[in-house]
């Protein structure tokens, strides 16, 4: 096992992109500042996606200026091309994240693009992003299978990975988007990517839609990956099951962690304060077990 | 294949607890013949083993007062096994009465759980345990044996791994066939599951061992898969 994991907070951005409820801007502002207090180092602070697409990210700019950004504290945000990269870096971005995917019916589905010309958009964000010496992290969607195409071959994850890290990626974050995964599938995948990109630029991003999260991101540990993506209260459901869970709960991958010696310099009470925070602004129960647990009612 | 290469057994058999655990712990109390219906559907599902009901008295336990008549009640499917808690001789010849062929019992790792949950010593239960052993050996019955509090206790906190062996092998030694090792409020993790096994499989066969995971902080399928790769 690593001696350090680091966790990357997708909640502010996949968790609520992902919610029924649209939360104001100045919760979005709050949980963002709440989730730099608990010792969390990388926090995807939001999307900058046209609002026709992504409405509950519209507000990118006021969230972007608006946030307290804490010392050594890292805020990426995602930026599907040129226009979002420019305005996003106009906003005070240091960090962006672009999204590609290991299934051409996902994206074609996602973004109306093959993967071929999504890399090839992503080119001209690799090459602002290096102009303006700004770190590019890149996901790869469906890595574990895709909700149109079923399964993905672990040649192909590690294609769409080995093109996005020699463009210039500095991490790969690979997404089990709808939760399919299990251990067996993720070591077969691992595997094959590791042969292309190193594991030191490697990050998981489980989705819990099946409850196998923790089980696969164990996995990944056992196999040198140290960084993991989770959403704090396990934020954002599933767009392809309605009901479904999405992302894992950070609570619960900390929880882990602790448990394994892995040191993440993370806070978990202060951690299911933000938690308790934002369920109550989303009127909603917390997908975290830890904090059900924890919770005195 | 893809199992032998990565070392993982081929084939773990499940043990069935909602009937028995599940229903027990569930705020509402549920019907007869709805435990009846549930069994038997699950009975349909080629699950080896169904934990049924519990022979302890209604006092301590009134969402399995109906033992017997659930007992009776549920169709018996060829190949499953339907175990039933006995605490003592008392609920072991109740249980047998009723038609059951496999019985469990309860001991724990803790002696604080163990005083709190059925009022006496670690030891004391011990005793109670042969008693039942000793009949189910004479009548052929197998006995499966419960350790609570293998990874942490809701009064103690920190349970150390060489007391959850020292319980099992007492167990074990009493002529259960097989240990299941429970992390009864879920507090375990990958790394805590790992040590807890390997103090106990200096005691016992991996073969006979089980692991009876509680899901309170998610960490059941992680140290679930942890087990399975011990």
């Amino acid at each position: 096992f690593p001696k350090r994991g680091k966790g990357v907070e997708v909640g502010p951005r996949d968790g609520l992109q992902n919610e029924k409820n649209i939360v104001p801007t100045a919760v979005k502002i709050n949980l963002i500042n709440m989730l730099s207090e608990t010792g969390l180092q990388v926090i995807e602070a939001t999307s900058f996606v046209s609002p026709k697409w992504v409405p509950q990210m519209a507000d990118h700019t006021e969230v972007m200026q608006g946030i307290d950004k804490a010392p050594g504290v890292s805020y990426p945000v995602l930026t599907p091309n040129l226009k979002g990269f420019q305005a996003a870096v106009a906003a005070g971005a240091k960090e962006v994240s672009i999204f590609g995917a290991a299934s051409e019916l996902f994206t074609r589905k996602n973004i109306n693009c093959s993967i071929e010309e999504s890399l090839e958009r992503f080119c001209e964000v690799m090459a602002a992003a290096r102009a303006a010496t700004v770190p590019v992290r890149g996901y790869v969607s469906c890595v574990l299978g895709c909700p149109y195409e079923g399964k993905i071959s672990p040649a192909k994850v590690a294609e769409v990975s080995k093109k996005m890290y020699s463009m210039g990626c500095y991490e790969i974050s690979l997404g089990d988007t709808i939760g399919t995964g299990t251990p067996g599938s993720m070591r077969e995948m691992l595997t094959a990517v590791m042969k292309e990109v190193p594991v030191g630029a490697l990050a998981v991003h489980c989705h819990d839609t099946y409850g196998q999260a923790l089980a696969n991101i164990l996995v990944a540990l056992q196999m040198g990956v140290s960084v993991v993506d989770a959403s704090v209260a396990g934020l954002g459901g599933c767009p392809y099951a309605q009901g479904a869970s999405g992302n894992v709960a950070t609570e619960d991958l900390v929880y882990m962690l602790n448990g394994l010696g892995i040191h993440t310099g993370v806070d978990l009470q202060k951690l299911m304060d933000t938690g308790t925070y934002i369920c109550n602004a989303l009127n909603r129960r917390t997908n975290s077990k830890v904090s059900q647990a924890c919770c005195r009612l | 294949q893809e199992s032998q290469a990565s070392g993982l057994p081929e084939y773990i058999k499940i043990v069935e607890v909602g009937p028995r655990d599940g229903l027990q712990n569930e705020k509402v109390i549920v019907p007869t013949d709805i435990k009846i219906e549930l069994i038997n559907q699950l009975s349909k599902t080629g699950l080896p083993a169904i934990e049924v009901t519990s022979f302890v008295s209604s006092k301590w336990v009134p969402q399995m007062a109906d033992h017997k008549e659930v007992m009776r009640g549920i169709e018996r499917h060829p190949g499953v096994q339907y175990p039933v808690l006995t605490p003592n001789l008392q609920g072991f010849h109740s249980a047998i009465a009723a038609g059951a062929t496999e019985v469990s019992v309860f001991g724990a790792a803790s002696e604080s759980f163990s005083k709190m949950n059925i009022n006496c010593s670690i030891e004391e239960s011990m005793i109670k345990f042969e008693e039942v052993a000793k009949s189910a050996r004479n009548m052929n019955i197998p006995v499966r044996g419960y350790v609570s509090c293998a990874l942490g206790c809701p009064y103690e906190g920190n349970v150390i791994p060489a007391k959850v062996a020292e319980v099992s092998k007492r167990l074990y030694s009493m002529g259960c066939y097989e240990i299941s090792l429970g992390d009864t409020i879920g507090v375990g993790t990958p790394g805590s599951m790992k040590g807890m096994l390997e103090a106990v499989m200096k005691e016992i066969p991996l073969s006979a061992l089980a692991v009876h995971c509680h899901d309170t902080y998610g960490q059941a399928l992680a140290n679930i898969l942890t087990a399975i790769q011990v």
